[in-house]
C-alpha cells in the first residue's frame, strides 16, 4: 500500500522560499502569478493491508514526525 | 558543575561547546551519543550544539528531537537540570517541545555569518547572571534557519513572563520581536540562535560568551 503525504506551511506563516520562486518566475516571464508556496511531497510504501489502519499510522507518522504542526499542515493520500 | 554535551550525527559545534565547559568549570565534559539511552548520573547542565545534525533533513533538529537519548533530556529537563540549546540545539529544543515556536528559513533567504550585538533582558536567570540587565554584548551568528517564529499568544506569553533571554540589536534573519533567544518557564532551558561558546576565549576575538559560562558554574 502507498501513502502520499503532502506537507505544507501553514497559511499564517509566511514564507519566504516560495516569494524567491515567486520572483524566479517572474523573471523568466511568466506572469499572472499571484503567489507561490512550496511544501513537501513524503511517499511512504506501506506492508499494511486496511486503508484505514495505514491512514491511522500515517497520521501518527505526521503527527509525531513528519509534519511540525506548529508551523506546518499536512494530508494524506492512500492508494491501494 | 557536572556538565554533557550531546553528540548527534552532524553536530560539529560540539568540541566547541566542550571546551568552553571544560575551560568554565575546570573539569572533563563528556560527549553523549545520541545513540544512548542514559545520560551520565549527576549533570548539572546539558548542552545541545549547533551543526546540521542529520543534515538538517525534513526539518532542521527534527530527527534530533526524535533521537534515542531525547526521552532521558526531557525527563532530566523536567526534574530541574539546566539545558542550553545552541543553534542547532536551540532547533532541537523546539522540535522536541521543550520550548515553544519553531525556527525557520532566515527571512532574506542567506546564511548569515557574524558577530552580532544582542540584548541581554534580564540577568535573572542561572544563565544570564553574569551580565548586567540591558547590557549589549557580540556574540556570533552562523545560521540558515533561525527565524523564530510563534503566534501572537505565544509571543504575547513569552514576553509576558519575562522568557526573552535576548534580543538581536540588528534583526539579522527575521525573528520575531527580535528574539534571538528564549528560556523555559522555570528558565532552566536556554535555546538561543547565537554562539556563546565562540566567543569564550581571548583568541577568538572576545569575551563576551564567558560570563554566561562562569555564570553557569557559579549557579549549578
Amino acid at each position: 500500500m502507498k501513502a502520499r503525504v503532502h506537507v505544507m506551511l501553514k497559511r499564517a506563516v509566511l514564507d519566504p522560499q516560495g516569494k524567491a520562486i515567486e520572483h524566479a518566475l517572474a523573471g523568466l516571464g511568466f506572469d499572472g502569478v499571484q503567489q507561490v508556496r512550496q511544501g513537501k511531497v513524503i511517499d511512504l510504501e506501506l506492508t499494511d493491508t486496511d486503508t484505514d489502519a495505514a491512514k491511522a499510522r500515517v497520521t501518527d507518522m505526521c503527527e509525531k514526525l513528519l509534519a511540525n504542526t506548529v508551523i506546518e499542515s499536512y494530508d494524506i493520500e492512500i492508494e491501494d | 558543575m557536572k556538565a554533557a554535551v550531546i553528540v548527534f550525527p552532524g553536530s560539529n559545534c560540539d568540541r566547541d561547546m566542550q571546551v568552553a565547559l571544560e575551560a568554565a568549570t575546570g573539569k572533563p565534559v563528556p560527549m553523549v551519543w545520541h545513540g544512548d539511552t542514559e545520560l551520565p548520573s549527576g549533570l548539572d547542565l546539558i548542552a545541545l550544539p549547533g551543526g546540521f545534525s542529520y543534515g538538517d533533513y525534513l526539518r532542521c533538529g527534527a530527527m534530533s528531537a526524535r533521537a534515542k537519548i531525547m526521552p532521558a533530556v526531557v525527563e532530566a529537563a523536567n526534574k530541574g537540570v539546566a539545558v542550553l540549546g545552541v543553534c542547532n540545539g536551540f532547533q532541537v529544543l523546539t522540535e522536541a517541545g521543550l520550548l515553544p515556536g519553531a525556527l525557520m528559513r532566515n527571512a532574506a533567504l542567506k546564511f548569515v555569518c557574524r558577530n552580532v550585538d544582542l540584548k541581554v533582558e534580564d540577568n535573572a536567570s542561572p544563565f544570564t547572571s553574569g551580565y548586567k540587565a540591558g547590557q549589549v554584548i557580540n556574540i556570533p551568528v552562523a545560521h540558515h534557519d533561525g527565524n523564530y517564529v510563534a503566534d501572537d499568544t505565544t509571543l504575547d506569553q513569552l514576553e509576558g513572563d519575562g522568557l526573552v533571554a535576548f534580543r538581536y540589536v540588528d534583526n539579522p534573519n527575521g525573528s520575531a520581536r527580535n528574539i534571538a533567544g528564549i528560556y523555559s518557564p522555570n528558565k532552566r532551558v536556554l535555546g538561543m540562535m547565537p554562539h556563546p561558546e565562540r566567543m569564550a576565549d581571548p583568541m577568538l576575538g572576545g569575551l563576551d560568551g564567558k560570563p554566561m559560562f562562569d555564570a553557569l558554574v557559579e549557579a549549578l
